[in-house]
């Protein structure tokens, strides 16, 4: 395809969620020491033990190297030269939609939220008969500007609320799980979350109570130079049911910038959490300058029996992505699913995939991850699967393809097997191949443009995976895909 | 006259200050290599370093080993049935390009102590039959053997290694593979050594337009064994086969590493490991292949898959793909598991013993693998080879 060779050189989608939002910020100095986690302890109104957490975690991280096994390439990371800590000035609570910021609500409608939902964002107070069915925690940087629908939520016993303020009004339930699933020396940039985190979700679902409406973040990272380091923490009590939808979208500047969040969720026996991202930080210009550093610790522990945990993941931004949301299957016949698109276009550089640990008896797990490669990118499918002695009757299956649009871009499939127990059964598959000649073809015939039919194409090659997703995302992941790849054929 | 050696990479170098002047060859390589293996040292022998590409085996026992470093060359040739030339690398002492000693610990070791090694040629287009190469290990004996094999254009060659011996030796073999324009090499190897020795063989083949590497590999023996093979194909239309079968048992501990690299358009790949595990044995499958910006029309294949036949075996498999051209067919395969149930309950009920049910689907799981190696005696004598492991299990 040498049209294709040729359009490479014209591609600039540019980026279209690329804006600043100029909001006054409470900013603290550049650099990392014990100060400034005091600094973010003290602004946090943090206990005690939270603090010592910190600092036992800074000094954990400050005896770490940063790891060098996966498939990226980037300067070295000044970690002296970032904020750790940024959020919007407060203000007293609006009364109504006309006193909020304007700049703020530009910024969602940008965002695509719904005028409902920005009221609610912005801390307005919402009609009660007039609920649109998703509960939004938007993380404004580093702090959570505002949590919807706590109330509705919290009548069916569900706490969903900014990290912060759980440590402050749920200090039991955090200080029990907290670092339980990814602990502090997990890696490098776990240990590094884990002292300087400023904010992120978290969510606790009783005993039996299915949430009744799709939780949702939105993450956002504003300031310049200002690494968000976020924290979220997840608990489905046992036979509970909750889908939790996480969104990024960061505006366009030069510098890369540092992104080192960690997620937790926790499932007991037959409870059931359905994790969902679409990521489309900056990724960088055409010449691979600036984007988002993507380097993210997401783990799920299916404690109980017959528990689940579903990962699903749009990854279509961000300069450098380094994430592998995994499942440690430690209750019998618990379930782990790890569904995944990764689209890497210009100088972008994805190194993902998943860890499925199986421990429990009758564990089983799926892993159906589907990479697209174009322009002058890299991406690889990274993934362990660990059947123990003790995982009797345990399944596996994997399936990778890879899909190669250009060919100055790189495609790469790592997985690891590890097997101890011979009743598991482990199967794997991939593929890598370019888009099929003779599909494109029959999709010009019918008078589709080059570009519209690679579009359905790739749509198709995505489906099992798209299909995963939550209706609201479903959606906007199609159209993330066409933009992302805009240009990328000729 | 022979050296005892103290343990560790330490030992090695001490064996190289005493014996470098006897060796023969560039002593300029010799020392790069025991500079870089200064720098490697024994892969998880006695530093925390950790290196990918040896993720899954530890050489920690080899570490703890006094060996004893002889002047013999352990191993026979047989040119009975073969017009290949022979020579010996004591006499003719060259080190090609394809070996990387600053990459690979034990291609450095190898490449600092090699006293002997089997080189043998074929001119263009004669088909030169088959060579056969024993090798003896013996006690506590560190061997190095550099083997060397040239095919001329068109040329064919069968080359079949058989690797025995008795104690706790060490066989570090190093084998660089030259196939020029339309040649063909068929290399099979069995490696059958003590249960208490130590096996690497690190094999470099470079495949010109053309050409065929076709190999196999069975091993049934080694208390810490390596099969390392390194397969570029440089030239159009060059193919590569990299088949193999691992029966392990007791405590063994066998490693089949592989990586193709298809630097060319229009190249082909195929490779069927299996591995069969009893006991508490651990089998380890890498397996990757290379695609460069170049190799357009790449058409790669690869399949893992492993038997477990006890609770206390363990398989690690990395099976990998790196791919920076696009216009590629590549796709490759794992499975895990013991045997299948169904099958088994099938055949016993139609009368045949359990024992007997399980021998035949062993068999069959591996006759996959050696039904690629085409010459019909060697097939067979593996075959045979494979029955006799299996009877001593069953025993």
């Amino acid at each position: 395809m040498s049209t294709t060779t040729e359009a490479l050189d014209t591609i600039n989608s540019g980026y279209k969620w690329g804006f600043e939002t100029d909001i006054e910020m409470d900013l603290a100095p550049k650099g990392l020491n014990e100060d400034i986690i005091r600094l973010i302890s003290a602004r946090k109104e943090e206990p005690e033990w939270m603090l010592e957490g910190r600092l036992k975690a800074f000094s954990q991280w400050q005896k770490m190297a940063e790891p060098v096994w996966a498939r990226v390439d980037h300067p070295p990371i000044d970690y002296q030269d970032l904020h750790y800590y940024a959020a919007p000035k407060k203000k007293p609570g609006p009364k109504s939609l006309d006193e909020v910021d304007p700049e703020l609500l530009k910024m969602y409608e940008k965002l695509g939220i719904p005028l409902k939902e920005r009221a609610i964002l912005a801390g307005v107070e919402a009609d009660p008969d007039e609920r649109p069915q998703i509960a939004v925690d938007a993380v404004f940087d580093s702090v959570s500007v505002a949590t919807t629908f706590r109330e509705s939520l919290a009548k069916v016993g569900v706490i969903f609320c900014p990290i912060s303020e759980a440590v402050r009004d749920h200090p039991d339930l955090v200080r029990q799980y907290l670092g339980t699933v990814v602990p502090v020396a997990d890696n490098y940039f776990s240990a590094l979350n884990a002292a300087v985190f400023t904010d992120g979700s978290f969510c606790y679902i009783p005993k039996g109570v299915r949430c009744p409406m799709e939780l949702s973040t939105y993450f956002r990272i504003n300031a310049r130079n200002t690494g968000q380091f976020e924290r979220t923490l997840i608990i489905a009590e046992a036979g509970a049911h909750v889908s939790y939808l996480e969104g990024c979208t960061a505006p366009q500047r030069d510098e890369n910038q540092l992104h080192a969040a960690v997620v937790e969720l926790i499932a007991m026996d037959d409870a059931t959490i359905k994790y969902s991202t679409v990521q489309n930080w900056y990724p960088g210009d055409e010449n691979g300058r600036g984007g988002i550093y993507n380097f993210v610790t997401k783990r799920g522990a299916c404690r109980g029996a017959r528990s689940k945990i579903s990962w699903t993941q749009v990854e279509t931004g961000s300069a450098i992505t380094w994430k592998y949301p995994s499942c440690v299957l430690i209750g019998e016949d618990s379930v782990g699913e790890f569904y995944s698109v990764a689209v890497t276009t210009h100088h972008q550089q994805a190194d993902t995939g998943t860890k499925m640990i199986h421990i429990g008896k009758g564990s089983r797990s799926t892993i159906v991850s589907k990479g697209i490669s174009a322009g002058k990118s890299n991406n690889t499918y990274r993934g362990l699967v660990r059947m123990l002695p003790s995982a009797t009757g345990a399944r596996n299956h994997t399936q990778c393809d890879s899909l190669l649009i250009g060919d100055q871009c790189g495609a790469h499939t790592v997985p690891y097997i590890e097997s101890r127990n011979p009743s598991a059964k482990v199967e794997h598959e991939a593929t890598t191949s370019k888009i099929d000649e003779e599909k494109l073809f029959y999709c010009r015939q019918r008078g589709l443009s080059e570009e519209d039919a690679v579009n359905l194409i790739v749509n198709g090659f995505c489906k099992e995976v798209l299909k995963e997703l939550p209706m609201e995302f479903a959606v906007e992941a199609q159209k993330l895909l066409a933009v992302s790849l805009e240009g990328s054929v000729g | 006259m022979s050296i005892v050696q103290q343990t560790g990479a330490a030992g090695f170098l001490a064996c190289f200050e005493t014996l470098k002047d006897a060796l023969p060859g560039d002593p300029v390589v010799r020392e790069k290599a025991a500079a870089a293996f200064r720098l490697l040292g024994l892969p998880g022998g006695t530093s925390a370093r950790r290196s990918e590409a040896w993720k899954y085996t530890s050489l920690r026992p080899v570490a703890e080993t006094a060996f004893m470093t002889p002047v013999v060359s352990g191993f026979d040739v047989d040119l009975s049935a073969s017009t290949a030339s022979f020579s010996r690398f004591a006499e003719n002492p060259v080190f090609g390009p394809l070996p990387r000693p600053d990459r690979d610990p034990m291609v450095a070791l190898n490449t600092m102590l090699a006293e002997d090694g089997a080189i043998l040629r074929v001119p263009a287009g004669v088909d030169a039959g088959i060579v056969r190469i024993d090798s003896h290990g013996n006690g506590s004996h560190a061997l190095h053997p550099r083997h060397a094999v040239h095919l001329g254009p068109g040329a064919t060659l069968v080359l079949l290694e058989i690797a025995t011996g008795t104690g706790g030796y060490l066989h570090n073999a190093v084998t660089e593979i030259a196939i020029g324009a339309g040649a063909h090499l068929t290399h099979i190897r069995l490696q059958d050594e003590s249960r208490d020795a130590f096996h690497f063989a690190t094999i470099y083949a470079d495949v010109a337009e053309g050409g065929t590497y076709d190999g196999f590999s069975l091993v049934l023996g080694g208390r810490i064994a390596r099969t390392e093979i390194h397969v570029g194909l440089t030239g159009k239309n060059a193919v590569a086969h990299m088949n193999g079968a691992q029966l392990l048992t007791g405590t063994q501990h066998a490693d089949f590493s592989s990586i193709v690299r298809h630097a060319a358009p229009n190249c082909t790949s195929r490779q069927t490991v299996k591995n069969v595990l009893n006991g508490r044995s651990r089998g380890v499958f890498q397996g990757r292949i290379e695609v460069a910006r170049d190799a357009q029309k790449t058409d790669g294949y690869q399949m893992n898959q492993a038997l477990l036949l006890s609770p206390d075996a363990e398989i690690d498999s990395k099976p990998e793909l790196e791919i920076f051209a696009d216009d590629v067919k590549c796709s490759h395969g794992a499975t895990v598991g013991e045997l299948d149930a169904e099958q088994l309950f099938y055949l016993r009920s139609r009368g045949v013993p359990e024992n007997e049910a399980r021998a035949m689907l062993v068999r069959a799981f591996l006759t996959e693998a050696l039904d690629l190696v085409t010459n019909d005696a060697i097939r067979s004598m593996l075959g045979e080879k494979i029955d006799l492991w299996w009877e001593r299990q069953a025993a």
